[in-house]
């Protein structure tokens, strides 16, 4: 009778779950779906696809230079099929269209417009309706868009001599003042498709077994339960470093983000948050055994919240109290925070550590929760 | 003596009965040894309890009440102590469908500790005992369902465990597999000396067991050799020969109504019958009077029907009345299948295949799993057009008009595919408006069903919780409400205990009396006794065509004769290819 209970006899094992679990993952045409092939269409969804949505927005123009470039400028905007600018004379006039929502944005060409380009030092301000803060972000995009085309086309035309500089838009968005980020989608991104790798295809992994009635003749050997579960963690954990790759590479070479925290706290706080899911995934389907039911509850517990309640889409301080309660309660939330934070404003430690606490300390109960409720029992 | 394996005495083990409060006791005070080196079999129908006591022998539930030991262990206490000792296969082996055969070994063999040179050892002698030599790289989900429960055999066989607890493995495998899974397990008793617990509800399975314990409803009948079961009904059995002009079939069926009969099955053109004990030697039934009995040995199942009769209540009569019979045949066949082929890319699956059927008649295809049985049988239904070859229904070309010949016909599938949350009535109320059914009719039918089918005591039960032989009978009752003259029924007794098995084919009796012409696949080889005529089919093509008797003379039993024309149809296929 050979022993079966020393820690050689247990790296054995657990590595023997890990290759047929890796197995599994590859030739499960579905896992690679979700694993690599769905972070690459959410990126491109989300990123091409959303800004189509913007077209012909209403833009009170508030023209205090008449000189030519601001007219010039002025005319740019006109011709842009995403525009719809209207002249006011006076910032009064265009406060007054903005608060009857006649418009979404006004533009701002202040008096020393030209002689500043010419120096190469232009500004313009942009004030945006920030209600509905997705639009406020794609508009504040436009606007830069249309405005460094046309200093361009500007220095192609006039040549290098008489060209200024680039023009500077100075955005704010009124009614959500704080909502600043430009760069959010990468990192909205990359908490969904955590989400998705972590809960959603470890739950539909275990349930399947035990749909499939392979657990069944999996626990009458030599092995512990808890090496069960690390043999569906390591392999899932993996696939869901992979896939935030994916995401950060596609999300600075496709579109330029910047990440001006580090790579290691990013790389490490999501390592954090896939254990999160993985957690909540095992759990789930530890109690529900079926596929459907897995897969319908965890896209209920982690991908809708972490879509909607995570400040990713919409911003958290907007919501009313009672839901705000609730999303302390998620842990997207805690890594929206962290991954914003670590994309935009750089390795933030009163942000980031709090932040990746309660990260651990989900990681710490779900994972205790998790080895409590697996048992090799039937019944 | 040594020790018993395993030693359970009273062993209780109930559920929550799904939805209502309440408990359903699987095992009900059952005892049972199981010695070294010997084979046991646990032998019983579906739901008395076999796999629970497999179970809690592994491990893997904890019983309510009694005391369990197995290998001195209690596995209640010390799961794995147990189960690092034993080998199990559950009913569905969970092989990795996505892995290779070699894949799934070896992820045993790892998890078992089989060292590199075990393996050098162990594995040539696993692939020469179950032939799986060749197909190593295959992945486990194309494997057919003999070569599935061969594989699952092996990966518990990757080392040699102290006891082999084996959970009905030769369940919906065809009679081919079963038999080579049966030699491989004798042959790992006699020659390894293995310790082996087998449950299975094939009857004639028992007989191989040194000893067997006969479960029925979490209760054990007997616990002794197989002999020892057969003997309960020795003197009491006999052949009788219906006369000329008399069916075999509606013999036993009268038989079967009869108080002094315990059981009568169809064999061979006559009726093979068990007394009941009060009746005194050398008198039998009233019925069977002046038709020259003859004593024959008794088999296991007879012992085996005997200790079941004695506990459950003789079933009433179930005589079932059409309201109307089916048309008269306007001349020829009602079903006529020429040269019928369907093709899957480049897969045959059903491959000119030519038989008919006339009104009134049984039918019955039989087949290992993947013959094409199902397919043949969907084309039929119209519910898959055919790649070639003509399909008649009462006259009606099927691929022309399917509906029309659709009306004619009810189609009872293989697994239950009624809506489990509806309760019986809705059910019928459901499947009489989808065939159009209404007023007074529609009424007139679903009380007939209630009545004939004798479910007006579930009548508000949600289908999905009635027992295994009530469900059958609604399925039944739903797919003749529209008066079909044509019954088509897919495996209808797969998973049925024998009693309800004798049920369902009185009233399959009845229907085919009064003119339903009814078509049948069935992998219960003495099913095929029941038949007018039968066809076997294996690899798309129909091998063997005849009534019982004839495709009988080839052999013994009817399973032989089916291991025969397969065999010998494989053997002149593989000489071909050579």
């Amino acid at each position: 009778m050979k022993d079966q209970g020393t820690s050689r006899a247990k790296l054995r094992r657990i590595a023997a779950l890990v290759r047929k679990e890796g197995l599994q993952m590859i030739r499960d045409p579905a896992t690679v779906a979700v694993g690599v092939v769905l972070p690459v269409i959410l990126i491109l969804l989300f990123g091409f696809g959303l800004s189509l949505d913007v077209r012909n927005v209403p833009l009170a123009v508030v023209l205090e230079d008449s000189s030519a470039p601001a007219r010039n400028l002025l005319a740019a905007f006109a011709l842009s099929p995403y525009f719809r600018p209207q002249v006011v004379y006076s910032l009064q006039a265009a406060d007054r269209l903005m608060t009857a929502g006649a418009v979404d944005g006004v533009l701002t060409i202040p008096e020393d417009f030209a002689r500043r380009f010419s120096a190469g030092d232009a500004r313009i301000q942009l004030l945006v309706h920030g209600s509905d803060a997705n639009r406020a972000r794609i508009m504040e995009s436009y606007v830069e868009g249309a405005v460094g085309a046309w200093s361009a086309r500007q220095s192609a035309e006039e040549g290098a001599a008489a060209a200024g500089g680039p023009v500077n838009v100075q955005s704010r968005l009124w009614f959500n003042s704080a909502n600043d980020s430009h760069y959010f989608l990468v990192p909205g991104l990359i908490v969904l498709v955590m989400t998705l790798i972590g809960a959603f295809l470890t739950a539909m992994v275990v349930a399947r077994e035990w749909e499939r009635g392979t657990f069944e003749a999996l626990f009458v050997t030599p092995v512990r339960s808890g090496e069960i579960l690390l043999g569906k963690t390591i392999p899932y954990f993996a696939l869901g470093v992979l896939g935030l790759l994916l995401c950060i590479v596609s999300g600075k070479f496709l579109f330029h983000v910047p990440i001006v925290g580090s790579l290691t706290v990013l790389v490490a706080g999501s390592m954090l948050y896939v254990m999160v899911a993985l957690g909540v995934g095992l759990l789930i389907s530890s109690y529900f055994r079926n596929q459907l039911v897995a897969s319908q509850l965890t896209m209920l517990a982690t991908f809708m919240p972490a879509l909607m309640l995570s400040g990713f889409l919409f911003d958290l301080r907007s919501m009313p109290l009672v839901i705000r309660a609730i999303t302390y309660l998620l842990p997207a939330r805690y890594y929206v925070a962290l991954l914003q934070t670590t994309f935009l404003a750089g390795d933030i430690w009163p942000v980031i550590l709090p932040n990746a606490a309660v990260l651990a300390v989900m990681v710490a109960l779900l994972g205790y929760a998790s080895r409590a409720v697996t048992h090799k029992r039937l019944g | 003596m040594p020790e018993p394996v395993v030693i359970g005495k009273d062993l209780r083990k109930a559920f929550r009965a799904p939805g209502k409060g309440g408990e359903v006791p699987a095992l009900d005070g059952v005892s049972i040894e199981v010695c070294a080196g010997e084979l046991t079999a646990l032998v019983g129908p579906d739901g008395a309890g076999k796999t629970t006591l497999i179970r809690l022998m592994a491990g893997l539930l904890a019983a309510d009440g009694g005391s369990l030991r197995v290998l001195g262990i209690d596995p209640a206490v010390e799961p794995q102590r147990v189960q690092d000792r034993i080998g199990y296969m559950p009913q569905r082996f969970g092989l990795y469908e996505d892995l290779s055969v070699q894949e799934n070994l070896d992820l045993y063999a790892d998890l078992h500790g089989v060292t590199a040179e075990e393996r050098g050892e162990r594995y040539p002698q696993l692939m020469q005992m179950t032939d799986l030599g060749s197909f190593t790289g295959r992945l486990a989900g194309r494997l057919s369902g003999g070569m599935k429960q061969k594989l699952g055999l092996a990966c518990t066989l990757v080392r040699s465990p102290e006891l082999l607890l084996l959970d009905e493995p030769t369940v919906g495998v065809d009679p081919l597999s079963r038999r080579e899974l049966w030699v491989i397990v004798e042959h790992l008793v006699r020659e390894q000396g293995l310790t082996v617990l087998t449950s299975t509800s094939y009857l004639d399975e028992a007989e191989k067991a040194a000893r067997v314990l006969v479960l029925h409803d979490g209760k054990a009948l007997a616990q002794s050799e197989p002999g020892g079961v057969t003997r309960v009904a020795a003197g009491r059995c006999l052949v009788l020969d219906p006369g000329p002009g008399n069916s075999a079939r509606s013999l036993q069926a009268r038989l079967l109504d009869d108080a002094g009969v315990i059981d009568a099955v169809p064999e061979a053109g006559r009726v093979r019958l068990v007394r009941a004990a009060e009746a005194k030697p050398g008198s039998a039934p009233e019925t069977i009077a002046g038709l020259a009995p003859s004593p024959v040995e008794p088999r296991f199942e007879d012992g085996f029907m005997v200790l079941l009769r004695g506990t459950a209540a003789h079933e009433a009569a179930v005589d079932i009345r059409l309201q109307r019979p089916p048309s008269p045949a306007a001349g020829g066949a009602v079903v006529e299948v020429r040269d019928l082929v369907k093709r899957f890319g480049d897969f045959t699956a059903v491959n000119h295949v030519s038989f008919e059927v006339h009104r009134g008649e049984i039918f019955g295809l039989l087949g290992p799993n993947g013959a094409g049985k199902t397919t043949t049988f969907r084309m039929l239904c119209g519910l898959s057009p055919p790649s070639g070859g003509t399909l008649r229904i009462a006259g009606v070309d099927v691929r022309s008009a399917g509906a029309a010949a659709r009306a004619r016909l009810g189609y009872v599938a293989q697994k239950f595919s009624l809506y489990g949350s509806l309760t019986v009535a809705e059910n019928l109320e459901f499947f009489a408006s989808a065939y159009g059914l209404r007023g007074p009719m529609r009424r007139g039918r679903i009380d007939w069903a209630m009545r004939q089918f004798d479910l007006g005591s579930h009548e508000h039960t949600a289908s999905g919780e009635l027992p295994g032989g009530f469900k059958q009978r609604l399925a039944m009752g739903a797919a003749l409400l529209h008066e079909p003259d044509i019954l088509f029924l897919d495996e209808p007794t797969s998973g049925a205990d024998p009693l309800a098995r004798r049920a369902f084919w009185r009233r399959i009796t009845a229907l085919a009396e009064q003119g339903v012409t009814v078509i049948v696949t069935t992998h219960f080889m003495q099913e095929a006794e029941y038949c007018d005529h039968i066809a076997i089919m294996d690899g798309g093509r129909v091998l063997a065509r005849g009534s019982p008797a004839e495709i009988r003379r080839r052999a013994h039993s009817m399973e032989d004769a089916f291991i025969a024309v397969v065999e010998e149809a494989r053997t002149r296929e593989a000489e071909a290819q050579a």
